[in-house]
């Protein structure tokens, strides 16, 4: 009988928390590897415009990204309210397009530099003209492969 | 002198700092990846001499700076334009070589002859507004994409996807070689029998 005498006392014992930080360092390297730092600030608005027939775009190492929009809030009273291109930290005009293009293409690795992608994120309130010249500046150094760079949205969202 | 115990070290704010820079890092995290629509542009140089197109293998695109689609020079809504492009690209007129075996278009004489000779042509304005200029590309993207599932079902049952997910199946990293090997050429089949020719003209500028 004396196999089935309950266990004296009710109070529980302390759930030891000598693995916590176990989990959590587990937790920690999980989001360190995952992480991309965002190399650059934005200095434009970017409201990207909506698109559903996308692709993914994949593997950041081939990507080159050029920003374009109005300035946003902060900068406005610098730089205007005109539409503006932003390259990594910097304003820039269209001329320097495809200086940037070409010093960003000799920085990647060598059997890379044929299959990079121009990633344009252009606000959508932008005019086509600047997206023109910068396409004409893109096509004078041969990076010929762009992406228009969208939101997951219907088309609709961007007529009204 | 007698050894001494080295004296344990306090482990107790561990967590706390783990958690600290855990917190850090899931601030700074984005995990999401871009995505969009992907273009080529056409190279520089001039082609020499430009060849030859019949007027009605051209199908023209004017998005003006009003933002209004023309389409074929007839104002039309977005909504349209998808069936538009599908029924010109689809149409397979041509007679003889240019026979288009695979169409299913009404074989309207004075539209195009083949998918492969077909040709949208895409114009816009200096002043016309980007998300409108997207929402046009992306019609345009979704008619070729139409056609292409429609096609790649019809060939390939077995594979149960459609065009758009085996292509996107097919770029996905983590989908073994063997199986983007046996898709590649079923990919390659579809897209040859309706190439995407879609051409960006220069605009037109405003005076």
């Amino acid at each position: 009988m004396s196999k089935f005498k309950k266990k004296k006392g009710g109070d529980l014992p302390a759930i030891s928390t000598a693995s916590l930080p176990d989990i959590v360092f587990m937790l920690l390297f999980f989001f360190m590897v995952a992480t991309v730092m965002r190399d650059s600030t934005l200095m434009v608005a970017n409201k990207l415009p909506a698109a559903d027939q996308i692709q993914k775009l994949d593997k950041k190492d081939r990507v080159m990204y050029i920003y374009a929009g109005k300035p946003s809030s902060r900068y406005e009273d610098k730089y205007g309210k005109s539409a503006k291109i932003q390259l990594n930290d910097k304003f820039a005009s269209v001329g320097e397009v495809g200086a940037f293009i070409l010093a960003e293409r000799a920085a990647k690795r060598q059997e890379l530099q044929n299959v990079l992608t121009t990633a344009l994120k252009v606000d959508s309130e932008t005019k086509m003209g600047l997206v023109q010249d910068i396409k004409q500046e893109l096509r004078k150094v041969s990076a010929l492969k762009i992406n228009y760079t969208t939101r997951v949205g219907d088309y609709s969202q961007n007529i009204n | 002198m007698a050894k001494r115990a080295a004296p344990e070290v306090n482990a107790g704010s561990m967590a706390d700092i783990a958690f600290l820079l855990l917190i850090f890092f899931l601030v700074t995290t984005t995990i999401e990846t871009d995505s969009g629509l992907n273009r080529k542009l056409p190279p520089m140089e001039d082609q020499v001499d430009p060849p030859i197109i019949r007027e009605k293998n051209i199908f023209t695109v004017v998005v003006n700076k009003n933002n209004q689609l023309l389409v074929e020079e007839k104002l039309t809504d977005v909504a349209e334009l998808r069936q538009l492009a599908i029924d010109f690209l689809d149409n397979g007129g041509g007679v003889g070589e240019e026979a288009c075996d695979y169409c299913q278009g009404a074989r309207d004489e004075a539209s195009s002859d083949n998918p492969d000779k077909a040709i949208i042509s895409l114009k816009n304005d200096r002043e016309t507004s980007y998300k409108v200029y997207i929402a046009v590309q992306n019609e345009l993207v979704a008619a070729y994409n139409d056609l292409r599932n429609r096609e790649f079902l019809r060939l390939y049952p077995n594979v149960g996807l459609n065009f758009v997910d085996a292509e996107k199946k097919y770029d996905d990293p983590r989908t073994s070689a063997e199986v983007a090997e046996d898709l590649k050429p079923k990919l390659d089949v579809v897209k040859k029998m309706y190439p995407q020719k879609l051409s960006e003209a220069e605009p037109n500028k405003t005076s």
